[in-house]
C-alpha cells in the first residue's frame, strides 16, 4: 500500500521518508531504499503525479551545458582566458570561441579581455570532470563595465529571472537598473547607488521567500511601495 | 559504592538541555551552532571549493576535510595553548569517517568540502557535539547527504549505564568508568562512530549501544527541528 | 582583479553613500554581550553588521619577566578562524592575524589601562598573566575594531579566580574581585579609498581601500597607540583628517560597553 508520508512543499532534511509503497517513482533529491523513498537533499518536496522531488533551498551551482553565466577572468592563458564562476572548478574561454573577429595567435589577449573583466558568457560544453569550455559569441554576451556583483543562491535564479523574465522586469522597471543574473548565481547590477540597494534588497527578498507562494504579487507590491511606480508585468530578456 | 544520582540530577536516560541554530555563519556554504548541558560547537562547512595542492584531488570525488578545534578559552581549566595536538588531529579524523558514510561526494570530483569545527565552551561529549552540528552544517550547504548524523556519548559509571556524561561523571573516581562517544545514522541506526575508553564487560557495552540507539532520536529531532525553522514551514501566505 | 569594483566603490563614494546605503562614516549596528562562555574567566562576543567576534580571557599564575619582577603580564592572541571566511586558512596565525593581535595589545598596554603592579602576587616569584584570546566567528569586515572592542569588554567581564592557600588556582571557584582595569581603551579604524575616508568597511571595502589607520583612544585628548596599514602612503595632512575620523567616532563604540 503507498502512502505519501509528507505534504508538497514541506521542507524536508536528508533522510526523511517521503513515501512508502512501490506506486511513487523517486527523482532529483531522493532515493528509494526498500519499498521507502527518502529525500537527499534538504529543500522543499515536490509532487507531481506519482514522481517525488526536491527543490533545493541551498548548495553550490553545477555547471550545466546552455548555461548563461556571470563570471570574472582570473587568468591569461596560452590560448585564452581563465574565468571564475564561483564554483570549485573554473572555466576556459578558448581563442576561437572569444570574439567573432580573427584572433591571432601571439595576440596581446589583454586587448580583449583584461585580468578583473566581468564577464557574460555562455557554458558549451562541460566534461564529466567539470572542465568548461564558455563562448563570447552569440546575442547580448558581452563584457560588463562598471555595477558590482551580488552572489545570490544558484537554485533562486530560476524566481529572480522569473517565468520570461517577468520577475526581472518588475525590479529594472522600479529601480531603472541594468541587471544580468547568471545561472551560476552571480548577479550583476549597475545603476544609481540607492536603486542599486533597492534591486539588491528585492533580490534577498526573494530568496528569502522564493518558497512561499504569491511571490509575485507579493514582489510587485513591495516594489510599487518604495518607489511609487507603476509596475507591469511583462517579460524581459534578463540582459541578454 | 554505587553511584545512586547523577551530579546534576538527571535520570540515567536522560539528556542535558539541548538547543540549535543553522545558518549562523553568513559566509559559510553552510553553517549550525549546536549545544547540550554546557558544551558548546559551531560547525562551518565550505565547499564542494577548489583543492590546492593538486596532487591531494581525487579524479572520482570531492574529499572531505574535518577541523576539530577547542578554543583556548574553552576548557574547565588552564588555557588550552592553541594550535591543535594529537587529541584535535585524531578527533578530526574520526569526525570525518563519523560524517563520511552518508555524503555522496561522486557529484564533485577533484573539489573539496571543508568542516570546521570549533567550540568556545565544553563540558565532556564534544566531539559528539561537533558531529551534530556538523552533519547540520552539511545539510544547510546543500550537499547531497542519505540521512544525518547524530552523536551523543554514553557511558559506565559504576554499575549504571548513563546517557550523554558531563565531566564530572567522566572523572568519577569511585568506581569503574567507561566513556562511549557515539553517531547514529538516524533512518538505519548503523553505528559510524564509536570510541570507547575506560573499563567495561560486553554486555555493557551492548546494553550502552542500546541505549545510545534509543536517546539518538531526541538529538535527531532538535537537528530537523533546526534545520527546517531556518525555512519557515513553507506554506505562509 | 579589483579595478571595477573599487572604481564602483568610489564612484558611490563620490555620490555621498555606499553599496548597503550608510554613509562614509556610519557604523552598522554594534551590540556587546559579556558572559558568554563560561569556562572563561570574562568573556564577551561582539557584533558589528554581520562580523562577529568571542574574545575569552584566561587567567595564569607565572614567574614574573626578569626585569620586571612585579608586574603582571598581558598577552593577546588573535586567531582568525576558517570557520569564519573563506579566506582565512587552518594553521598558526598569519601575518594579519598577528598584526591584529599586536595592535590590540598595544592599545591595552599603552594606555596603561591594566595596573599590571596589582597583578604581583610575590615579587619575583609569582604574577598574575592575562591571556585574552580573540576568535572570529564571521568576517563580514572591520575585525580591527570588533576585537579591541570585544578584548576590552572582556576585561571588563572578567573576575580573578580563587587561589588556594598552597597556590594553585581553583577554576571552578570565581571571587568576585574584577581585574584591575584603570582605562578604557577604544580602538577605530579609519580607512582610505580614493580621496574618501570610511569607518567600518564592508569585505569589499577593505579589499579595495589604500590605507588604513587604526586609532587607540581614552577620549578626545589621550591617544595611546596608532597603525597605519595599507599598501599607499598616506600624507601628513591625510592623517590629520583620519585622526579627526577616528576620535569622533570612539565615542559610539564606547557607548555599546
Amino acid at each position: 500500500m503507498s502512502e505519501l508520508k509528507t505534504n508538497d512543499k514541506d521542507v524536508v532534511v536528508p533522510g526523511e521518508i517521503l513515501a512508502t509503497g512501490m506506486e511513487f517513482l523517486p527523482s532529483y533529491g531522493t532515493y528509494r531504499e526498500g519499498d521507502k523513498i527518502f529525500a537527499s537533499r534538504l529543500g522543499l518536496f515536490n509532487l507531481d503525479g506519482k514522481v517525488l522531488k526536491i527543490i533545493p533551498l541551498s548548495g553550490k551551482y553545477i555547471p550545466k551545458k546552455g548555461d548563461t553565466i556571470v563570471g570574472q577572468v582570473t587568468e591569461i592563458l596560452m590560448s585564452g582566458w581563465r574565468v571564475e564562476i564561483g564554483t570549485a572548478y573554473s572555466a576556459v574561454l578558448g581563442l576561437r570561441d572569444a570574439s567573432n573577429d580573427f584572433i591571432n595567435k601571439g595576440a596581446d589577449l589583454t586587448h580583449y579581455f583584461n585580468i578583473g573583466d566581468l564577464i557574460v558568457t555562455k557554458i558549451v560544453n562541460v566534461t564529466t570532470q567539470f572542465l568548461i569550455d564558455i563562448s563570447m559569441k552569440g546575442p547580448g554576451l558581452r563584457r560588463l563595465r562598471g555595477g558590482r556583483l551580488i552572489k545570490v543562491d544558484s537554485y533562486k535564479v530560476p524566481r529572480i529571472i522569473g517565468k520570461q523574465g517577468s520577475m526581472v522586469s518588475m525590479i529594472k522597471q522600479a529601480t531603472d537598473c541594468r541587471i544580468v543574473v547568471g545561472q551560476n548565481g552571480s548577479a550583476w547590477l549597475s545603476g544609481e547607488p540607492a536603486m542599486e540597494l533597492l534591486a539588491e534588497k528585492v533580490i534577498r527578498k526573494i530568496e528569502k521567500e522564493a518558497h512561499i507562494s504569491g511571490l509575485t504579487d507579493r514582489i510587485k507590491t513591495f516594489l510599487e511601495k518604495e518607489t511609487k511606480k507603476k509596475i507591469e508585468l511583462r517579460s524581459d530578456s534578463n540582459g541578454i | 559504592m554505587v553511584f545512586k544520582k547523577r551530579p546534576d540530577g538527571r535520570g540515567f536516560e536522560d539528556l542535558r538541555e539541548m538547543d540549535a541554530k543553522v545558518g549562523v555563519i553568513k559566509r559559510a556554504d553552510g553553517s549550525a551552532w549546536f549545544k547540550i548541558g554546557d558544551t558548546e560547537a559551531y560547525a562551518a562547512v565550505y565547499g564542494p571549493r577548489n583543492l590546492f595542492p593538486k596532487f591531494m584531488q581525487d579524479p572520482r570525488k570531492a574529499i572531505l576535510r574535518c577541523h576539530y578545534n577547542m578554543l583556548p578559552f574553552s576548557g574547565s581549566g588552564d588555557r588550552i595553548r592553541p594550535g591543535g595536538n594529537r587529541r584535535s588531529k585524531e578527533i578530526s579524523f574520526v569526525t570525518k569517517q563519523a560524517l563520511l558514510p552518508v555524503l555522496d561526494l561522486s557529484k564533485y570530483p577533484n573539489a573539496v568540502v571543508d568542516v570546521f569545527i570549533e567550540l568556545p565552551q565544553t563540558d565532556a561529549g564534544s566531539r559528539c557535539a561537533g558531529i551534530t552540528a556538523a552533519a547540520m552544517a552539511l545539510a544547510d550547504a546543500g550537499l547531497p547527504m542519505k540521512d544525518l548524523v547524530s552523536s551523543v556519548a554514553v557511558g559506565r559509571v559504576d554499575d549504571k549505564i548513563l546517557a550523554d556524561l558531563c565531566y564530572d561523571e567522566e572523572a568519577y573516581e569511585d568506581g569503574p568508568v567507561a566513556d562511549i562517544p557515539l553517531a547514529f545514522l538516524p533512518g538505519s541506526q548503523k553505528i559510524t562512530l564509536l570510541q570507547m575508553d575506560g573499563e567495561i564487560t560486553k554486555e555493557m557495552i551492548m546494553d550502552s549501544l542500546e541505549l545510545g540507539k534509543k536517546v539518538l532520536t531526541k538529538i535527531h529531532a532538535v537537528q530537523i527541528k533546526a534545520l527546517k525553522d531556518k525555512f519557515g514551514d513553507g506554506k505562509d501566505d | 582583479m579589483i579595478n571595477e569594483l573599487r572604481t564602483h566603490v568610489i564612484e558611490t563614494l563620490e555620490k555621498g553613500t555606499r553599496f548597503d546605503g550608510r554613509k562614509s562614516d556610519q557604523v552598522r549596528d554594534v551590540s556587546v554581550e559579556t558572559g558568554v562562555t563560561k569556562n572563561a574567566e570574562g568573556s564577551a562576543r561582539v557584533k558589528i553588521g554581520d562580523t562577529e567576534v568571542i574574545a575569552g580571557v584566561k587567567l595564569s599564575i607565572e614567574k614574573p619577566y626578569p626585569d620586571s619582577p612585579d608586574n603582571g603580564n598581558l598577552m593577546v592572541n588573535v586567531e582568525l578562524l576558517p570557520l569564519s571566511s573563506p579566506e582565512f586558512d587552518t594553521g598558526p596565525p598569519g601575518i594579519k592575524a598577528i598584526e591584529l593581535a599586536r595592535v590590540v595589545d598595544r592599545g591595552i598596554r599603552e594606555s596603561k589601562a591594566i595596573d599590571t603592579k596589582k597583578l604581583c602576587v610575590e615579587k619575583g616569584e609569582k604574577v598574575w598573566t592575562i591571556s585574552i584570546d580573540i576568535i572570529s566567528i564571521n568576517d563580514a569586515g572591520n575585525l580591527f575594531d570588533a576585537a579591541a572592542l570585544a578584548a576590552l569588554a572582556s576585561i571588563k567581564d572578567a573576575v580573578f579566580p580563587k587561589v588556594s592557600k598552597s597556590g594553585e588556582i581553583d577554576y571552578k571557584e570565581l571571587t568576585k574581585d574584577k581585574l584591575p582595569l584603570a582605562k578604557e581603551p577604544i580602538e577605530v579604524t579609519v580607512w582610505k579609498i580614493g580621496e574618501h575616508f570610511i569607518v567600518d568597511p564592508t569585505p569589499d571595502e577593505e579589499k579595495v581601500a589604500d590605507a588604513r589607520l587604526t586609532i587607540a583612544s581614552l577620549s578626545d585628548k589621550e591617544l595611546c597607540a596608532l597603525q597605519k596599514g595599507g599598501e599607499e602612503p598616506l600624507s601628513i595632512e591625510e592623517i590629520g583628517k583620519m585622526l579627526d575620523v577616528g576620535l569622533s567616532k570612539a565615542g559610539e563604540y564606547r557607548s555599546k560597553l
